[in-house]
């Protein structure tokens, strides 16, 4: 038996505008994921405390305020710090191609998806992506 | 079991890995269940039900709070319902619950109910023992949004409390079957809302039409509480708590746990045993049967007989004659 793919959506930092991260968390629902939906404002301890405790195969950031070179970097350190550096990492938001490279390279944000990205892009890229490593050990 | 070793000495990563294994429900899932069964039978399991909207969430992380400040560990199981067309779910209990973030006492875990009805997932219990086994004192189990009928979960908890705010349903709806009758403790929440009154008032009646007799000898108080403001949270609490301090003094505790021991196990092996006879069945005899049963030459009892009796080699008498 196949279990669903588990995803955190979450939206660090202050800004408020969370449509984006609802249109997502619809398409992952629609695409047979269980979403796990945390709202506004997240910080990265409140987002890694979350995926560890969810056991998220993978999480999903939205970030608009324009902080993601601060923000991204945090949660993807405290996963490796906590053992869950198995857990993808991918992002959403008004991220400039030479951020996106530094984090995609530096940074173990997997995949970056800016305005106009289709959710069906995003969702063949979880899919392919994810690590459906035995959960035993 | 190394995980469940790991999950008792405290490792949530360990935890949250155990319950995504019991809730596969495969072979893997069965020997954590063995590992971690002889730590079970120490958490008060205390169920949170109510129709949608009714600010069960809310509720919980008060008395999660509370009951935290008092030293004790807590765990919360949400559950949210799973699309039945593309088997996704949006698991959104936790937006609610952020006051108890960065508490390692506290742990939460959304659960989607993936196809079971009643208000919570098949694996739901299982997902209990694996958080009553690393140790948790209290485990809160919010269901889906519930209607009148959603009532397993006073199959799994001690205490069930049920959430109701002013202004829904009559005297009518009061006094059905369902929900209401598996109370051990009402909240009327959002109680600084018109109407409260009248919506205890109705909870009161109710509780005074029966026979006077109440079950296990117990009169299920009515709590009016208002969650965002934390008010009344502890006299809901105490009346939990309370709830399982009279279990234990009348040996109703360990009536009740015998009771859902015996019907879990029953579930257990009728799953099984279909799993088995489907397994046995022959294709040919199988797909005969349907096509008896859609042309209407057989009634499905009938073709469940056949084909238990092509399977099974056991006398006529001894197939089952009672429904458990």
């Amino acid at each position: 038996m196949e279990r669903p793919i588990r995803v955190l959506v979450a939206k660090p930092g202050l800004d408020g505008h969370d449509r984006g991260a609802k249109v997502i968390a619809r398409a992952l629902r629609d695409a047979g994921m269980e979403v796990i939906y945390t709202g506004l404002q997240q910080t990265p301890q409140m987002i890694v405390e979350a995926a560890l405790q969810e056991d998220v195969d993978c999480i999903g950031l939205s970030i608009l305020s324009g902080a993601h070179m601060t923000l991204l970097p945090k949660i993807t350190t405290m996963l490796r710090e906590n053992d869950g550096a198995d857990i993808l990492v991918v992002a959403g938001g008004i991220i400039s191609d030479e951020d996106a490279a530094i984090l995609r390279n530096d940074h173990g944000i997997a995949g970056i998806f800016g305005p106009g990205s289709s959710t069906h892009a995003i969702i063949d890229f979880i899919r392919e992506h994810v690590e459906r490593s035995s959960v035993e050990g | 079991m190394e995980l469940v070793a790991k999950a008792r000495a405290g490792n949530r990563r360990a935890l949250a890995r155990l319950i995504t294994l019991v809730e596969a429900g495969d072979a893997q899932a069965q020997t954590a269940l063995a590992a971690l069964y002889p730590y079970t039978g120490h958490a008060h399991i205390v169920g949170v039900t109510g129709a949608p909207g009714t600010g069960k969430s809310t509720l919980v992380t008060q008395m999660a709070l509370h009951w935290r400040s008092l030293g004790r560990t807590v765990a919360v199981l949400a559950v949210d319902p799973t699309s039945p067309f593309s088997g996704g779910a949006i698991l959104g209990d936790r937006i609610r619950m952020q006051a108890l973030g960065g508490d390692s006492g506290c742990y939460i875990r959304s659960m989607a109910s993936r196809g079971s009805l009643g208000g919570l997932s098949r694996a739901t219990g299982d997902a209990v023992k694996a958080l009553d086994a690393a140790g948790f004192d209290i485990v809160i189990v919010e269901t889906v949004g519930a209607g009148q009928a959603e009532v397993e979960i006073a199959r799994e908890a001690h205490t069930v409390v049920v959430v109701e705010v002013p202004g829904m349903g009559d005297d009518i709806q009061a006094i059905k079957a369902g929900i209401l009758e598996i109370a051990d403790v009402f909240v009327v929440n959002k109680a600084d809302r018109e109407g409260v009154e009248r919506t205890v008032r109705q909870l009161q009646m109710m509780l005074h039409l029966g026979s006077g007799e109440h079950r296990d000898g117990w009169e299920p108080p009515i709590v009016q509480t208002v969650s965002n403001t934390g008010k009344n949270i502890a006299e809901a609490a105490a009346a939990v708590e309370r709830h399982l301090a009279h279990l234990k003094s009348n040996n109703l505790l360990e009536l009740r746990e015998r009771e859902r021991i015996e019907r879990e196990w029953k579930v257990i092996m009728r799953e099984t045993l279909l799993r088995q006879l489907l397994q046995r069945l022959e294709p040919h005899v199988h797909e005969q049967l349907l096509k008896q049963m859609s042309e209407r030459q057989l009634d499905p009892y009938a073709a469940a007989n056949q084909a238990i009796e092509s399977v099974l080699e056991f006398p006529q008498s001894a197939t089952p004659s009672g429904q458990s």
